[in-house]
């Protein structure tokens, strides 16, 4: 049994890392430009199908890369296009708008690649497991960690250490006054936007390789990734990625007792976090009260 | 009577005109009559949702709960405890409006997203509950085994199973009577009380108005409002499923609410008829319906966010 | 400032009007078509054609289509031609797929319905048109009391049920691999049924199941099921999850390298699902409910694989192209018979009917069964292949084809009691 526990746990931090990518670039888009970004789940989806069109050009490790830049340039589009209007509005009508948005991604993916789902193969060399004991923690999860790992400490240090993470901090804290100190406010925006798209794009990739590819296999992920970002606390994007590997570990450890309810679980710990502690975990009060 | 009064009563002698005599004009523009009820039905739960979204400036996301609560109590009152249709009616209303007061108790002190997050959260934990629990509710196959009972009158007997156009006039009925509280409400001091905290809360506050209690009174309105909306639908399809507690359909209704216009009364009723109209016409002349939907949704959210009334009232005005 | 609002004003005053004219001369057009031409007889598909069923829907439309332009190529039905009108039910909705089955039954009076490939959209449906005494066929929902407890005089159905599925494999399964079992079930009525008939069968061979893992549908990651699975240490690993929960846990079932320590199987398999995984997750002993490649020889098969070909660009037909196809080919089968497309004649000549070889393109009798209005059609069962056998389009070998009646529980055990009215 506790040889169980543990597996699962272990596992949680798997699956939970995966959410925290998937938390973090909605989290970078919402804390910046008030915009509860609806079709994340569309971006992961249409980065998968990017990186599988690419892969016969420019083999994994090609498409691993370049998949997620492409996606980040759409992102941006939609951004100049669309959202830049909604920005200072009612965080209802982003809400609004993405969600319109992920129907039009949702049919459009279905519409150019087809409703089946698409096969995807990981490079043989990732696949073996680790051993016969943890036969779970395979290659390419562990690729997977790594991947996240060091694309989110990228991140931190590109938000700790650059001008342009200082910036989008400071923005997050107060963009009037960052605008008043002569800071491109709208270009700022845009990077933020693409760099939260390009989270979503590569998550996308990964988890082609992880799941079958088709058009709906966002909608499942875009819901925990709320969750992640509520638990650990809205504004602070270490509560974020803690809040990410939390309910992956919460929804494996509550699968070894509870199997039916490793979903449910997660919802349940949002309500709670809700209710006694508001601003979740690392999160600063009064944001968005 | 001023010709502005003069004005409203023909509007709404137009609109209700329209919805007298659905039946028999639907059909010759492809219409046909349970789509007039599905609209009716939607439309008062667009409404509600908009009890608070546009009239106390308050946006939950997760209002089918009730309305899918509502459904259920409704089916399950039919299956297991008396064969009446207003019974359902009644026991569905009860659930979902209580379900709501109680747990609007613990929601009222936040505010935006995190509002719309909770409500969200609890909306997909009653989906769970429903999923799961299937030997009461059916599971994902939905709660069937009952429909709707005749109404029996000791002189008359009407029957609602069989004849499309009759329950149309009950839901018609229906619907009229919820409205007609609703209007009542929104016009008495309360109602008044609740756009000043949708204007601006802070200066309510000042006022001394007490917020929260205004707000959790709004909510348990709004969610006995959406719990008769959940009864009908169960009438309407004689089934309850999942599906009906989704945050999609909450979604659904939110943007029915937008598209017709939040701040006007009759807003969410028109944006249900563009949007069930508009999805039911869509679906079947293409299967990229859902690209036209969400296309429309952007083009709203963009360039109408005050909704088709809203923009009518501003060409008034201008 | 104001110049600007009416110059937005008057674009958005032009779009309106411009929308609102065209959306009314759409609306009223298909008043405008029933004047003219033959009175056909009006087909009604209510399928999903987005959301996660939209492949296996698609390919039922395909199948119809191809069977409607075959007949029409004949003169139709009782030389009457023949409509067939699609409307997309969505994958979970039941409200919306009710609505479609009203609005073809009501406004655009078919005769016939078909659908759906969710169970739960199907019996609500089969409540409608049992409501209005509209001849209904069921072309992809499983569960069991369609043609069971619930079953009615005007429905049939045309791919198998829960209990058949269990009962086509359980045999092989125990008598190759041993007597544990461990089961991965989708958490909802289908998989409960499925598990539950799986277990009644294993019990009766004699075998144990060392446990049944229930997994929540929509669930991506089936690493901590899988983990205990293992733990458990049994013979076989039945998988009963479906559709894309089936592609994701047999990927991960390959990852993880399960397969080369427990043996891996299922009940039902589906083309669409096997066409999404990579080869490596093509592994265990499956069965399919119609599989292309079989022996050479089979009336009418190799043509409707090639028309089939030509109508889903170059892919060849799956079970669900062929319960399109072969739905519609009943119903004109049936209504030829019984020289009327009048509901209850139809569904007195469609019950105990025997489908001709090139309808039913396999071996064994095919046939509907009176009692329960469940065709009784074959079980493919076979293994999936990671390296093809030569033909690097097979993906599956068929290792025998099971006769439907052969693994089809008794009407009575069904319990089905069917009402005829007069």
């Amino acid at each position: 049994m506790l040889q169980l526990v543990f597996f699962n746990v272990t596992n949680g931090l798997i699956i939970g890392a995966f959410y925290a990518l998937m938390a973090i670039g909605l989290s970078l888009i919402l804390n910046l430009s008030g915009v509860i970004n609806f079709a994340h789940g569309g971006f992961l989806v249409i980065g998968g199908y990017l990186a599988y069109t690419l892969t016969p050009y420019l083999g994994f490790w090609g498409a691993l890369i370049i998949a997620p830049i492409l996606t980040a340039l759409i992102g941006v589009v939609v951004e100049r296009l669309l959202i830049r209007r909604l920005y200072g509005r009612d965080p209802l009508y982003s809400l609004l708008l993405t969600f319109g948005l992920a129907f039009i991604i949702e049919d459009g993916t279905r519409q150019i690649w087809g409703a089946n789902g698409l096969p995807v193969s990981v490079p043989p060399a990732l696949t073996s497991p680790l051993s016969y004991e943890f036969f779970f923690i395979t290659g390419y999860r562990m690729f997977m960690v790594a991947t996240v790992a060091i694309v989110v400490g990228l991140l931190f240090v590109l938000l700790r250490y650059t001008r342009i993470g200082v910036r989008i901090r400071a923005g997050t804290l107060d963009l009037e006054t960052v605008a008043a100190l002569g800071v491109n406010v709208r270009a700022l925006r845009s990077l933020n936007f693409a760099v939260g798209i390009f989270l979503a794009g590569l998550a996308g990739v990964l988890a082609g390789g992880q799941l079958g590819l088709e058009p709906t296999m966002g909608d499942g992920l875009l819901m925990p990734s709320f969750i992640a970002i509520i638990v650990g606390g809205v504004g602070s994007l270490t509560g974020t990625l803690l809040g990410g590997l939390l309910i992956g570990v919460a929804s494996g450890l509550t699968a070894v007792f509870f199997p039916s309810a490793s979903e449910a679980v997660i919802y349940v710990m949002m309500a709670m976090v809700l209710l006694i502690r508001p601003r979740g975990l690392l999160g600063e009060e009064g944001m968005f009260t | 009577m001023t010709p502005e009064q003069g004005k409203r009563l023909a509007v709404l002698a137009a609109v209700w005109g329209a919805l007298i005599l659905a039946p028999y004009w639907m059909p010759l523009f492809g219409g046909y009559t349970a789509l007039g009820s599905r609209v009716l039905v939607l439309g008062l739960g667009a409404m509600s949702v908009n009890f608070l979204l546009g009239f106390t400036g308050v946006l939950s996301f997760g209002h089918a709960a009730w309305f899918g609560l509502g459904a259920y109590a409704c089916g399950l009152a039919l299956k297991f405890v008396a064969p009446s249709t207003p019974f359902g009616l009644l026991a569905g209303t009860l659930a979902g409006g209580t379900a709501g007061t109680l747990l609007g108790a613990l929601l009222v002190r936040r505010r935006g997203i995190y509002f719309a997050m909770v409500t969200i959260a609890f909306g997909q934990v009653f989906y769970y509950i429903a999923f799961q629990w299937s030997s009461l509710t059916g599971g994902d196959d939905g709660l069937r085994g009952f429909t709707r009972q005749p109404l029996d009158f000791r002189l008359i007997r009407i029957d609602l199973l069989h004849n499309d156009v009759y329950f149309y006039y009950f839901v018609l009925i229906s619907f009229a009577a919820a409205v007609a509280i609703m209007a009542v409400i929104l016009h008495s001091p309360f109602g008044r009380t609740m756009i000043a905290i949708r204007e601006n809360e802070r200066r309510a506050r000042f006022l001394g108005i007490p917020i929260e209690l205004h707000i959790w009174i709004a909510f348990t309105l709004s969610c006995f409002f959406m719990a008769f909306a959940g009864a009908l639908y169960a009438l309407l399809n004689n089934f309850a499923d999942p599906r009906m507690l989704h945050y999609s359909l909450s979604g659904d209704f939110v943007i029915m609410a937008v598209m017709g216009g939040m701040r006007a009364f009759w807003g969410p009723l028109f944006g249900a008829v563009v949007f069930v109209v508009l999805q039911d016409y869509l679906s079947s002349v293409t299967v990229n319906w859902m690209s036209f939907i969400g296309i429309l949704i952007v083009l709203i959210v963009l360039f109408f966010p005050r909704g088709v009334l809203g923009l009518l009232r501003q060409r008034r005005m201008a | 400032m104001s110049k600007d609002l009416l110059s937005r004003l008057v674009q958005r005053r032009t779009m309106l009007k411009a929308g609102l004219t065209i959306g009314a001369l759409q609306l009223a057009s298909p008043f405008i078509v029933k004047a003219l031409g033959d009175e056909p007889i009006k087909i009604g598909l209510d399928n999903p054609l987005t959301g996660t069923y939209a492949a296996p829907g698609k390919n039922e439309l395909i199948g119809c289509q191809l069977a409607v332009d075959q007949l029409n190529a004949k003169n139709g039905i009782l030389d009457r031609p023949i409509e067939l009108l699609s409307e997309d039910s969505t994958s979970g909705d039941a409200g919306a797929a009710v609505q479609k089955a009203r609005k073809l039954i009501e406004r655009d009076n078919v005769n016939f319905l078909v659908g759906n490939v969710n169970s739960a959209l199907a019996q609500a449906m089969a409540q409608v048109s049992n409501e209005k005494g509209v001849l209904h066929v069921d072309p992809g929902g499983h569960t069991d009391p369609i043609t069971g407890s619930d079953c009615k005089w005007n429905v049939f159905r045309v791919c198998n049920t829960t209990h058949m599925e269990a009962n086509a494999v359980s045999d092989l399964l125990f008598k190759t691999y041993g007597k544990k079992w461990h089961f991965i079930t989708p958490d909802y009525a289908f998989g409960h049924t499925l598990f539950e008939n799986c277990e009644a069968d294993l019990k009766k061979l004699g075998g144990t199941v060392t446990g049944n893992e229930l997994t929540p549908l929509g669930i991506t990651d089936f690493s901590a099921y899988l983990i205990k699975a293992r733990a458990a240490n049994p013979d076989v690993l039945v998988v009963l999850v479906q559709g894309n929960d089936m592609v994701n846990c047999l990927k991960q079932i390959a990852q993880f390298g399960i397969e080369k320590q427990i043996h891996d199987a299922g009940t039902q398999q589906e083309l669409e699902a096997v066409e999404a995984m990579p080869s490596e997750a093509r592994v265990g002993v499956w069965m399919f409910e119609w599989y292309w490649k079989q022996a050479a020889g089979t009336p009418g098969l190799d043509q409707f694989i090639a028309e089939i070909r030509k109508r889903s660009d170059g892919k060849v037909p799956t079970a669900r192209t062929w319960f399109g196809y072969v739905t519609i080919h009943a119903y004109a089968l049936a209504c030829e018979k019984a020289k009327s497309i009048e509901a209850k004649a139809a569904a007195k000549t469609l019950a105990d009917m025997e489908l001709p070889p090139e309808i039913k393109l396999q071996p064994n009798k095919v046939y509907f069964r009176g009692g329960d209005h469940q065709l009784m059609l074959s079980a493919f069962i076979g293994e999936l292949l990671q390296k093809g056998d030569g033909d690097p389009e097979n993906l599956f070998k068929v290792n025998s084809i099971v006769a439907g009646d052969s693994i089809a529980p008794s009407v009575a055990e069904t319990g089905c009691k069917m009402n005829i009215p007069a």
